[in-house]
């Protein structure tokens, strides 16, 4: 158990691209820390970094206080699972559990006494005379945090341990991740690519754009109080909406009617020409299904629905809007350095699953004006982040995190499975 | 497939198989003829006898043959033991390290193994005269290394760029030292590499007849293929065909031996499970 810190971390390849730049990061003691980013955001590198795999161009990576730049992964008592398990095929599923406790010759008894018990929390009792490749893909994934699980390492590292699973398989897996660390309370740093992984097994998230630290904060800040357009769009799934629109005496003049936004906020704003509106999908609503006094925190619109998904618990509308060209490209960048690829301008809304609005028809939709964020397009900030609020909600999920900790670490003794 | 195609991939697979056989047939029925009748112009003997087996292992022709079997075995062995090892390090070398002239490398194994052997057995005869190494078994080794070396690095080093990297930092990250990691898993991962490497490089070096026959004068590291050549018949009017045929089959049974053993070995998609499937 350790706590890590990266101080001013950059890596530069030959070329003097800086893969990672400038990144400093402290990670408690018992940490989930999650590292998420579209692809080529420099995630993974950090992470092995971390392990020692990849040289550190300058800064300093300090494990358990202590700087281990110079020191060889082997030094640095620390496990990964890699994104494709790298199980040692030669090797029956017993050996690759026991393999670094024979590196660390420990006796006999004592590696059969750790490997039964890593089989024990991971379920893998039968398959333990086994050869990788007899296994499922599920399985192959087990193992290999058995691996890493066997030794008393200090931090656990993963890099998108999970995406080579299917779906299903991926959601189980996500949980047994969040158990297993919350039982052992050891500090974790975790990859993915993937915004609901971050979201679920994170007790902080750092969003990573270009090798450059976004935001680090608690899941749900990431979601309520964003700083910029990127982490925006990032976090949250469907997809957050950007309506471009203009600002006057506190009222936004999008394609979906006028937003009055509370004076506190527009008195920070002032008036502006173009500003994008961020929206989340659920912060839409089918009109008719509002209750009278709600109605009054927003506004009411009309459009022509494209697309309509019904998905039994909720239900999406597709609604396309025209936007100035400079503001369609500048989403269209922002989408594409996503990792998604949107090929119209349209919001994504998110109604009641009783509603009866369908596909190609116009219909009323009321929109929760209380929670909108307004960005600045040309340099992404959001100009009507509250970090007070942000900070409350990251330290809440601190403190709920400690409980967990505790309780667990307290009936740890008495757990099993 | 359907069961007309597949019907012509077998009776193409049987005319390959049969014209690749039919010398080997001849040979081994040659074998078996006394040496009045290897003319008899038909394919089988028309008496089969173990005369030229008895010739060559306990008659006139063991004091040239047994020796040179042993010869043979010896230095092919060790001929391949050698550049399996070699090879093995070069190899890994050349797949996982980046360093100034590793094209240089491979391209001059290259150049060394398309090199026309019987251009520089000469200058090697008369630098092996100078120095003691003629009809000496490391005389025959080390030009024999010049064979199995640059083949067996060509085929080791493909092996090794097709074990995932991480299999390696993996081991390193569990606590292994870069040798461990090598020993433990990148090693028994190559194995089937080794194997057919070793296949490769034990035939090389077993079939050589040049230098066999350029760089030993006495039964003191004379190899077979070169004791084939000297063989001589009852008089001087007489070929040995029947001596020389049998010998021919006998060496050529170790190899077979060889290969049915190491086959096993050769399993493909020992790597399997390894990474994601």
């Amino acid at each position: 158990m350790a706590s890590v810190e990266m101080k001013n971390i950059v890596k530069k390849y030959g070329d003097g691209f800086p893969a990672v730049n400038d990144i400093s990061l402290d990670i408690a003691d018992g940490e989930f820390m999650i590292l998420v980013g579209p692809s080529g955001c420099g995630k993974s590198t950090l992470l092995r970094m971390v392990v020692g795999l990849e040289d550190i161009t300058s800064g300093d990576m300090i494990i358990a206080g202590q700087r281990v730049n110079d020191k060889a992964p082997r030094e640095r008592n620390l496990s990964m699972v890699f994104q494709n398990y790298a199980l040692y095929p030669h090797l029956s599923v017993f050996e690759n559990i026991a393999f670094p406790l024979r590196l660390a010759k420990t006796p006999e008894a004592e590696v059969r006494e750790k490997v039964n018990a890593a089989a024990d929390v991971l379920e893998l009792h039968e398959h333990l005379e086994r050869k990788p490749a007899n296994l499922s893909g599920g399985q192959r994934q087990r193992v290999a945090m058995g691996r890493a699980i066997v030794r008393d390492a200090d931090v656990f590292l993963f890099d998108e341990p999970l995406s080579n699973l299917d779906a299903k398989l991926r959601g189980q897996m996500r949980t047994e991740i969040a158990r297993l660390q919350r039982r052992l309370g050891i500090t974790t740093i975790y990859v993915t690519h993937d915004q609901t992984e971050a979201m679920t097994l994170g007790d902080r998230v750092c969003v990573l754009r270009k090798g450059v630290i976004q935001q680090v904060a608690s899941p749900r800040e990431l979601y309520e109080q964003p700083v910029n357009l990127f982490v925006a769009g990032f976090i949250g799934s469907p997809p957050m909406n950007f309506l471009p629109a203009k600002l006057r005496n506190g009222t936004l003049s999008t394609p979906f009617g006028e937003i009055t936004l509370d004076p506190k906020r527009s008195a920070d704003i002032g008036d502006r020409d173009l500003v994008l509106v961020g929206i989340r999908p659920e912060f839409f609503e089918d009109a008719s299904l509002v209750e009278g006094d709600k109605k009054q925190h927003g506004s009411t619109f009309r459009a022509k629905v494209d697309v309509t998904e019904w998905l039994g618990d909720s239900q999406f509308a597709y609604i396309p809007y025209d936007a100035p060209d400079e503001v369609v490209e500048q989403l269209k960048d922002l989408s594409r350095e996503l990792d998604s690829d949107q090929l119209r301008t349209q919001a994504i809304v998110s109604i009641d699953s009783t509603s009866r609005i369908r596909s190609g028809r116009e219909a009323e939709f009321w929109l929760d004006a209380r929670k909108v964020h307004v960005f600045d397009p040309a340099t992404g900030e959001n100009l009507t982040r509250d970090p007070d609020a942000g900070a409350e909600l990251t330290r809440i999920a601190a403190e709920e995190r400690e409980e967990e900790i505790a309780e667990a670490r307290e009936s740890g003794l008495t757990v099993e499975g | 497939m359907s069961a007309k195609e597949r019907n012509w991939w077998i009776v193409a697979g049987i005319v390959i198989v049969l014209y690749a056989l039919f010398p080997i047939a001849w040979i081994v029925s040659l074998s078996f003829k006394a040496p009045a009748d290897v003319a008899n112009g038909q394919f089988l003997p028309s008496v089969f006898t173990w005369e030229n087996y008895s010739q060559i292992l306990t008659g006139d022709a063991a004091a040239l043959f047994l020796p040179a079997l042993r010869n043979s075995f010896g230095i092919c062995l060790i001929a391949t033991f050698l550049a399996c090892i070699l090879s093995m390090f070069a190899a890994y070398a050349i797949a996982r390290l980046d360093f100034r002239g590793k094209k240089l490398i491979l391209s001059t194994a290259l150049a060394v193994a398309i090199f026309p052997v019987i251009s520089i057995v000469t200058p090697l005869f008369n630098l092996w005269r100078l120095i003691g190494l003629y009809d000496t078994w490391p005389g025959l080794i080390i030009p024999y290394l010049s064979l199995t070396l640059p083949l067996s690095i060509w085929t080791m080093s493909a092996f090794f760029r097709e074990i995932p990297w991480e299999m390696e930092q993996a081991a390193q990250v569990d606590g292994a030292t870069s040798w461990q990691a090598f020993r433990k898993v990148i090693v028994p991962l190559a194995a089937p590499g080794v194997f057919t490497t070793a296949i490769l490089a034990f035939f090389l070096a077993w079939n050589d007849f040049v230098y066999g026959i350029s760089l030993t004068s006495t039964s003191a590291a004379r190899p077979v293929p070169a004791a084939l050549g000297l063989f001589s018949g009852a008089s001087q009017f007489e070929d040995p065909t029947g001596a020389t045929a049998a010998a021919a089959v006998v060496v050529t049974i170790p190899v077979i031996i060889l290969v049915l053993i190491f086959q096993r070995r050769i399993v493909s998609g020992l790597t399997n499970g390894a990474v994601k499937g």
